[in-house]
């Protein structure tokens, strides 16, 4: 079983985002491996993990796939240190400005070329947060769509998934045979911490640097030329006006009700 | 006149508060037709709870194979639509599953898709609030017909006397549309309380909690809020996921705001600071959500809000 893991390097969600003419200012942030991708690679790795169990070379393979800048290889690494097996990143000057269809195109492409059984995605990216790249992923390969996973079963023997999807509609039971594009919901799992071997190892896992040109896909459909939306303008939000800030002196309550009531808020 | 398409939200018999938003979106442009995607023989009682919204024309389309196969086989029945209306543009209310259904049909249909929008125009271009409110964008889709996905209450539906015509259509789901099997569907558990995307009111709380959120529960019933929490709230294991309110949680924009021993690191303010009206609760006077708060209390929640409650309840009596 192959298993393709797609990550994406994003700012910390812990610090202030900026846009500069149209475009998030990534420069000025630390670059952190998307949080939400965490989840996919524990789930990948509780599953194989048992499987490749006393085997000298794993059976069970994961990949990590990624596009951005080169600097992303640092955000793989991170991954590979939690246990991925090896990395592919995209990068190319051409891919600036990719929008979500651009996005869905350039990883299909390594998975089509990689021969994988399985993706596993986060549900969203927390900097751009659309939560459509599983769902597209699914649409661009013909693979089953199985997202917003909160357990996640695969029969390996059986070529089969199954899963309990989870969101405000409330939970379905879903499943499907191999190749599935699977995303994975937070509460799925605690994802662990990469060990001091986990890191050393991961230095030694092989990361293949591919440019659009390597997979086929022409520079015309990616970037800024290639997208299908544009921003037309971007304004930062306006600072919010200064409140009123009291200390507590054993009436602080009666004077939050009486502010609620004289503003109509209650 | 242009077509605005757009899909009508419900859970197999109940239909969502969005389709009468976007209907009211979609008239700015021309004409609003919806789509209902419904199981054989659910269609007709469905439209009949669309009734006074500004609909002009509803195309009902009834398979059970939808509700069977999830998402591919939704955009399979709403790409045939798109088929036969050829509109100017398609909107869906923003969930997991609009999302969804909108980057599918996207792709399928070869248009530019914009998710999570405020605002549509006539000239079908959107406003977005990214990066947690801390920026607003407007874009367009330059490429095909727009895929927009539309947050509930951006705007107030409007109302309408004339009733919308209803037409039925066939649509059928190919094989590669039904690579997923559904074996069983559970609703939504609803506590008493609002649902947190949708709620007037919000009450969250924080680290200052200590994991116990009962004060926090007890205001947010008797002012008919929802609770939120912090990620430091829910990591912490005090509440659940599902009520995480922040960058990697559920974004809120609800009239009033009352956060509670939420110290307001950029993680939380990016759920939440596009409220109308913020008000914080701390004991830690630095603390940055006072930036944000409209009436800020330094002091323990503990002994504030039971105040207030108390305070509240003796007014309306």
């Amino acid at each position: 079983m192959k298993i393709a893991i797609c990550v994406k390097q994003v700012p910390d969600s812990w610090a202030e985002k900026k846009m500069v003419n149209g475009r998030l200012d990534r420069e000025s942030v630390d670059a952190v491996l998307n949080d939400l991708d965490e989840y996919a690679i524990e789930e990948a790795l509780r599953i194989v993990e048992p499987l490749n169990e006393g085997k000298e070379s794993p059976e069970h393979t994961i990949t990590l796939i990624s596009m951005g800048p080169e600097r992303t290889t640092e955000a793989i690494r991170k991954g590979l240190s939690m246990g991925a097996d090896g990395g592919v990143l995209v990068s190319d000057p051409a891919l600036a400005g990719s929008d979500a269809v651009a996005t869905a195109k350039v990883l299909s492409k390594v998975i089509q070329d990689g021969g994988f059984d399985l993706v596993f995605c986060g549900t969203e990216s927390t900097d751009a947060r659309m939560s459509v790249i599983p769902a597209m992923l699914a649409e661009s390969l013909g693979w089953a769509q199985l997202t917003f996973a909160g357990s996640v079963k695969v029969d390996a023997g059986a070529k089969s998934v199954e899963i309990a999807r989870m969101t405000e509609s409330g939970v379905e039971t879903m499943s499907a045979a191999f190749p599935c594009v699977v995303s994975v919901i937070e509460k799925i799992n605690e994802p662990r911490y990469p060990s001091f071997k986990g890191i050393m190892a991961a230095k030694k896992k092989p990361i293949d640097t591919k440019a659009l040109a390597d997979i086929g896909v022409s520079s015309g459909e990616v970037g800024t030329t290639g997208a299908w939306s544009e921003v037309l303008e971007a304004q930062p939000r306006p600072p919010r006006d200064k409140g009123v800030k009291l200390e507590d002196s054993g009436d602080g309550g009666t004077k939050l009700a009486d502010y609620l009531l004289e503003k109509r808020l209650v | 006149m242009a077509n605005i398409l757009f899909l009508v939200d419900h859970d197999g018999s109940k239909v969502a508060k969005t389709p009468g938003e976007l209907a009211t979106f979609a008239k700015r442009a021309g004409s609003a037709i919806g789509v209902i995607l419904a199981n054989n023989g659910a269609g007709d009682a469905l439209a009949a709870q669309l009734s006074g919204t500004e609909i002009d024309r509803l195309i009902v389309v009834e398979n059970d194979e939808i509700s069977k196969h999830g998402i591919a086989a939704a955009v399979s029945a709403l790409a045939q639509v798109v088929a036969k209306e050829k509109p100017e543009a398609i909107l869906v209310a923003s969930s997991a599953r609009g999302k969804e259904i909108a980057g599918r049909l996207a792709l399928r249909i070869a248009g530019g898709v914009i998710t999570d929008a405020t605002d549509f125009r006539s000239d079908l271009s959107t406003t977005q609030s990214v990066f947690g409110g801390s920026f607003t964008v407007n874009a367009k889709v330059k490429v095909g017909t727009p895929v927009i996905t539309i947050r509930p209450s951006s705007i107030e539906a409007g109302v309408a006397s004339a009733a919308a015509s209803i037409e039925k259509f066939e649509v059928t789901i190919e094989a590669r549309d039904k690579t997923v099997t559904i074996s069983n569907s559970q609703p939504p558990v609803k506590g008493g309380r609002p649902d947190l995307t949708e709620a007037k009111i919000v009450i969250s709380g924080g680290r200052g909690t200590n994991g116990n959120f009962a004060e926090v529960e007890a205001m947010a019933d008797l002012i008919g809020a929802a609770v939120g929490a912090s990620r430091a709230a829910t990591d912490a294991g005090w509440y659940p996921h599902t009520h995480q309110v922040g960058q990697t949680g559920k974004t809120v924009s609800p009239q009033l705001y009352i956060a509670c021993g939420i110290s307001g690191a950029i993680q939380h303010r990016a759920g939440m600071q596009t409220s109308k009206t913020i008000v914080a609760i701390n004991k830690d006077p630095e603390a940055p959500i006072f930036d944000l708060a409209d009436f800020g209390v330094v002091g323990d929640l503990f002994a504030v809000l039971p105040q207030a409650r108390e305070a509240l309840k003796a007014k309306r009596a």
